[in-house]
């Protein structure tokens, strides 16, 4: 550990991206082949599953890491991308009318690519309020002039609803990586900060999935989620943060801060999935993924959604803490 | 690459990019063999979706139908619908001594495939208005081309009538299995057969088993 702190913290970043993809190449030669095993149908259920699971954390990670090497900007279109690509997703399963044509178009190419760059130019100030107080104003005003009184109320608050998930709180993810902490090395330091929250927030989701399917507690909204449960939730969010504390020592936290903060992400994480659920069933869609029934059901959005609602929480949880101030 | 192969590219880029433009092949899987699709009509943008949805080796043989008064009008739309789209050009006024699916009917003799929205025009939303008979013709004519049915999804809401700019909303293209004219059919009983075929592919209307059906809520009964 000694000889590791006097590494550049680009080399540490280095050598963290290399154990993460030295892990997942083994944890895929595994599956690879426990596969060769013959089993009963369950079995091959969870399997597929574990494989769906499996190629989602590549794909995220091969992600991040184009987003560290490309640095800011790349960072930033990269997720600006994942940004549009979710919000296409989220409108199509939303019962818009051609009024709101307008301010569609306005949160697509207009507030999407503005709400970036001001990661990427770092104005955090302003990127925290611009669709809070200045886009709530803009869409609704649009669609007015459109002079459609249909569902006004729905509609809208569909729109800012979903440019709230997929523009608003994917934009923190980039802006992590691009914040400055106090001390030397300090701007480096946010790639940390990103691999801890997807850390975090990825195993609150699979331990509450798996603790969901073995202690079958009653649900808490049956209609909504069938496994999702009060115990398994708390699972989910306590080892996000006996995690976070494992990982302390690659972030500026102390260990108390770190597991008050994967907790945070964790439970924010699990809680944002579930709320999705609703939106699915909401929407009639039975399947998220290529053979989903309604049109509109990539798979995209649901797993970007943990990351949607941990990242702005855990986001402003650090700044407000640390009291940072855009560098 | 001729300029119009980049810009056919570009074109299916940008399709796939505001549309998703996913083609679903439920019926028929996307082969090479000569085929008519026919398809509901709601927006300018179906063909380019079509267009989009097919795999890139199937694009340079199936054609669309335009409009020769309207497509060939100015240099840039003419180019498009000649070089890029290698449309069938036929007149929208009647004459006397010609008959309307002449030029169609040419494209089929030379192996192409076709994609026509047998509709006419654009219906404004919901489902399709009643078949014109030149589907019928057609397949009376060519029995070896197969029929296509096909229904696109969502495309309304990214183009309504008057905008000019569209909106990201995803799309899908569901092929459906081919139809054939059986023996001494009745002309309006093919076409509303046709017409059958095409709305039956609207997503929502079959719904499909998935790992995890939904469970039956309370308030369904009411």
């Amino acid at each position: 550990m000694g000889a590791l702190r006097l590494w550049t913290v680009d080399q540490q970043v280095a050598l963290l991206f290399v154990v993460l993809f030295g892990v997942l190449g083994l944890v895929s030669g595994g599956a690879a082949l426990v596969a060769l095993r013959e089993g009963d149908a369950g079995a091959l259920a969870r399997r597929q599953q574990f494989t769906r699971d499996l190629r989602a954390v590549w794909l995220s990670a091969v992600l991040f890491w184009a987003a560290w090497v490309s640095g800011p900007v790349g960072a930033t279109l990269l997720f600006g991308a994942v940004s549009f690509l979710a919000l296409r997703e989220m409108v199509t399963l939303m019962k818009t009318r051609r009024g709101d044509h307008r301010s569609l178009l306005l949160a697509f190419f207009a507030v999407l690519p503005l709400q970036y760059a001001m990661v990427a130019t770092r104005s955090f100030d302003l990127f925290s309020v611009f669709i809070p107080v200045y886009v709530f104003l803009a869409i609704p005003v649009l669609s007015a002039l459109a002079g459609d009184p249909t569902r006004f109320l729905e509609r809208n608050a569909g729109i800012q609803w979903g440019v709230m998930v997929c523009v608003y709180g994917l934009s923190h993810a980039p802006a992590l990586l691009l914040l400055v902490f106090p001390g030397p090395g300090g701007s480096g330091r946010g790639a940390f900060l990103l691999f801890f929250l997807v850390m975090v927030a990825a195993t609150a989701q699979i331990t509450q999935e798996l603790a969901s399917r073995r202690l079958r507690r009653r649900p808490l909204a049956r209609l909504i989620d069938r496994d999702f449960s009060l115990p398994a939730w708390a699972l989910g969010t306590a080892s996000a943060a006996l995690l976070g504390v494992a990982l302390s020592w690659i972030t500026p936290f102390k260990p108390g801060q770190a597991l008050a903060m994967a907790a945070i992400a964790g439970g924010a994480g699990t809680l944002g999935d579930f709320v999705l659920q609703a939106l699915k069933k909401d929407a009639g869609v039975r399947w998220w993924g290529n053979t989903s029934s309604v049109t509109g059901a990539v798979g995209l959005l649901d797993r970007v959604a943990p990351l949607c609602f941990a990242a702005p929480v855990f986001f402003h949880s650090v700044r407000w803490y640390f009291a940072l101030k855009a560098a | 690459m001729s300029r119009a192969d980049a810009f056919g590219l570009l074109l299916a880029f940008i399709a796939r990019l505001i549309t998703g433009a996913q083609g679903h092949w439920k019926g028929c899987p996307p082969t090479a063999e000569q085929r008519i699709y026919f398809a509901n009509h709601q927006s300018h943008l179906d063909w380019v979706l079509i267009w989009a949805a097919l795999p890139r080796d199937l694009r340079a043989g199936t054609r669309p139908i335009a409009a020769k008064d309207y497509w060939t009008s100015g240099r840039f739309k003419h180019w498009i619908t000649r070089e890029v789209f290698n449309a069938v050009y036929v007149a929208r006024q009647r004459t006397d001594d010609q008959d309307p699916l002449e030029p169609l009917v040419e494209a089929l003799q030379h192996g192409d495939s076709l994609v026509i929205f047998p509709e006419g025009t654009r219906s404004a939303q919901g489902l399709p208005m009643p078949f014109k008979s030149g589907l019928y013709h057609l397949a009376r004519q060519f029995p070896q081309v197969q029929l296509i049915p096909a229904w696109i999804d969502n495309v309304q809401r990214v183009m309504p009538k008057g905008e000019v700019v569209p909106v990201p909303i995803l799309c899908t293209v569901t092929f459906g299995a081919p139809l054939t004219l059986a023996d001494g059919e009745d002309k309006a009983a093919f076409l509303a057969r046709a017409r059958d075929a095409v709305v039956a592919l609207r997503p929502g209307t079959a719904p499909e088993r998935g790992p995890r059906p939904l469970p039956a809520t309370p308030e369904d009964g009411r």
